[in-house]
């Protein structure tokens, strides 16, 4: 019987209890850590933008010209740039991803090819934003100009198509951030059409209702707030995206309407002038930072609170 | 999934009820097709980038060889050359990357979904995990910057590592999290029963089982931070030499950031180059993918 005591099955040691306490309070202080990062990549980058929040004010919202030399910083422009691409990026992402979604969802293709379709998607996600930077210079520019150049010389006043297109420019910027945000609008959508209950499609097929009426009325209606967080969730990408904007936007400080009309974007005048900039110039960069990180990180928490309250309405049902 | 018995009715019915209403039918065949034709369009934009990088990229490398990867790059109008140093220096920076937020990031994700899953702070743990999910790539760089390059007074590739290391911690914690939150509880449960302490329980028979999906959230975290560039151009910058093993604190190549450096170049030559160099980023980052997808599609079934 002596056999039954050398059991594996025994209380913890003094030793073991203070190892489990060390290892738990690791554990704990880990987490911590992650709120204090944030906390400390705020306070970094407002501190170091604080010289310029000073001498700057809130001029510096408004101001249209980036002159170094001459100590003026004005992000008007970059502001504009950014939400113009990223608005447009979006607008043309969604169509497509939501295509995707509900081509992929809504019962058209067989289980296995909506499989490879879906995980082809995501590839899209998985190529680096330099190398759509680099595709778009050799591919997207080449391209367009010539449907561009049409555009402008025929529908040239409408202020949409008012400039030509001379290289980089605000379309093939929105361009490569729609296929860049393409992938996550479309996941994202996808589980939110594959959580609607089968039961409604079902209840609307019996009253006779056509496919697309009911995708249209009662699908999409009921997915709604599904898809509105991946908007914002894509919107949020775009804001922040940098190298592919970057290389195809032109980063010219100009206010315009036309989608051909170089332009430039917080992220880009970021990643273009920090390099070489002096510390006065490197304190308003910081400015711009801050003002980015205010703007992408709002959008974030609007559009991760709308998931996770879906989230929590269709996981009750 | 299979389609079930009443899915498989409902799909009837609804070939029946589509004789009547010709407009309504019509509108709907019109809607499939635009919504199919929109995938389709959706898909070129892939196959142009990877076309491009086999015919551009996939020619340099067949044209040099070896030597790609041996070689400095080449200077302006030069011919010849190679990527090796931005390998070496990608690889380098990535596994500082690594070796920084994996214990980060698998700890953080120990608390959050073993010992205190339902406290307050594990909601702001998760809440700010979440804001960093989307935190631009370039205020990670800014902020690697002002942390460490501004007091060691050097580009270098452990502040490269350091940004790389900020945008791969959520990803890293987030999954291993969920991963191990997925174990079952009969584990855990036997585990302390036989007298462990919730430590032992975790080292011992939690993480183990978890650890496939770990690493699957790992591996998609170093395909991401591969590819970033934006936090590169203030951290770790770029060098033309290889990296010495003596002096760490130097600016280091990376790939990213020749292709980028590149990429406006009047030369054809380095124009190949960043060809090459983004299918060399390319092929490394998809392989990465497909490898943790085919890892945890196996664990899972």
């Amino acid at each position: 019987m002596r056999r039954e005591t050398s059991s594996i099955c025994r209380p913890p040691t003094r030793r073991e209890l203070f190892f489990d306490r060390a290892f738990r309070v690791g554990t704990l202080l880990f987490a911590w850590l992650t709120i204090l990062l944030v906390v400390f990549i705020v306070y970094q980058i407002a501190a170091t933008a604080a010289p310029a929040i000073r001498s700057q004010g809130t001029a510096f919202f408004t101001g249209l010209e980036w002159n170094a030399g001459q100590n003026k910083f004005g992000i008007g422009a970059a502001i504009w740039g950014t939400l113009y691409s990223s608005f447009l990026g979006v607008a043309i992402g969604t169509l497509f991803g939501l295509a995707v979604a509900i081509f992929l969802t809504e019962d058209f293709l067989p289980v296995t090819v909506c499989l490879i379709l879906k995980n082809t998607i995501a590839l899209l996600a998985a190529i680096p934003s330099v190398v759509y930077g680099l595709w778009g210079i050799f591919v997207v520019i080449p391209t367009l100009r010539p449907v561009a150049g049409w555009l402008h010389q025929t529908l040239g006043w409408i202020p949409l198509f008012s400039t030509p297109l001379s290289g980089p420019g605000l379309l093939p910027a929105a361009l490569v951030l729609a296929i860049m945000v393409l992938p996550t609008i479309s996941a994202i959508s996808r589980d939110a059409l594959e959580a609607v209950p089968t039961k409604l499609r079902e209840a609307a097929y019996g009253l006779g209702a056509t496919r697309w009426e009911v995708i249209l009325k009662v699908v999409l209606p009921t997915a709604s707030r599904g898809i509105y967080g991946a908007i914002l969730l894509a919107f949020g990408r775009a804001l922040g995206e940098t190298m592919a904007l970057a290389m195809l936007i032109g980063n010219a400080n100009v206010l315009s309407w036309s989608l051909f009309s170089p332009a430039t974007t917080l992220a880009a005048l970021i990643a273009n002038q920090f390099p070489e900039a002096s510390v006065v110039e490197r304190s308003a960069l910081l400015y711009a930072a801050l003002v980015l990180l205010v703007i992408t990180l709002s959008v974030n928490v609007l559009g991760t609170l709308i998931l996770m309250r879906s989230g929590t309405q269709s996981g009750g049902r | 999934m299979a389609q079930s018995p009443a899915e498989a009715t409902t799909s009837r019915n609804r070939r029946k009820l589509s004789r009547s209403g010709t407009s309504r039918n019509l509108l709907s065949g019109f809607l499939s097709v635009m919504t199919g034709l929109l995938t389709l369009l959706a898909l070129i934009p892939l196959f142009s980038v990877l076309f491009m990088l086999a015919w551009q990229g996939g020619g340099k490398i067949v044209q040099s060889g070896w030597s790609l990867f041996t070689q400095l790059p080449p200077a302006a109008g030069m011919e010849g050359g190679g990527i090796g140093n931005a390998v070496v220096g990608t690889l380098v920076m990535v596994g500082i990357a690594s070796l920084l937020s994996v214990p980060f990031g698998v700890l953080g994700g120990i608390y959050l979904a073993e010992f205190g899953p339902d406290s307050r702070l594990a909601t702001i743990v998760r809440f700010c995990a979440k804001v960093l999910t989307g935190l631009p790539s370039v205020l990670a760089g800014l902020v690697a910057y002002a942390a460490v390059v501004l007091p060691t007074g050097t580009f270098s590739a452990p502040a490269g590592g350091v940004a790389l290391a900020i945008l791969m911690l959520p990803t890293i914690l987030l999954t291993a999290e969920s991963v191990i939150k997925s174990v079952p509880s009969r584990m855990r449960e036997a585990a302390i029963g036989m007298g462990c302490t919730p430590t032992q329980a975790v080292l011992g028979i939690i993480l183990p089982t978890a650890l496939p999906g770990v690493m699957t959230g790992v591996m998609l975290a170093v395909a991401r931070a591969a590819g970033e560039t934006a936090p590169l151009l203030f951290t770790a910058l770029a060098s033309d030499y290889w990296m010495s093993s003596s002096r760490l604190l130097e600016p280091t190549a990376s790939l990213a950031y020749l292709i980028y450096d590149f990429s406006a170049s009047p030369f054809p030559n380095q124009l190949e180059m960043a060809w090459a160099a983004s299918l060399v980023l390319v092929f490394f980052v998809l392989l990465t993918n497909i490898v943790a997808q085919i890892y945890s599609a196996r664990h899972h079934s």
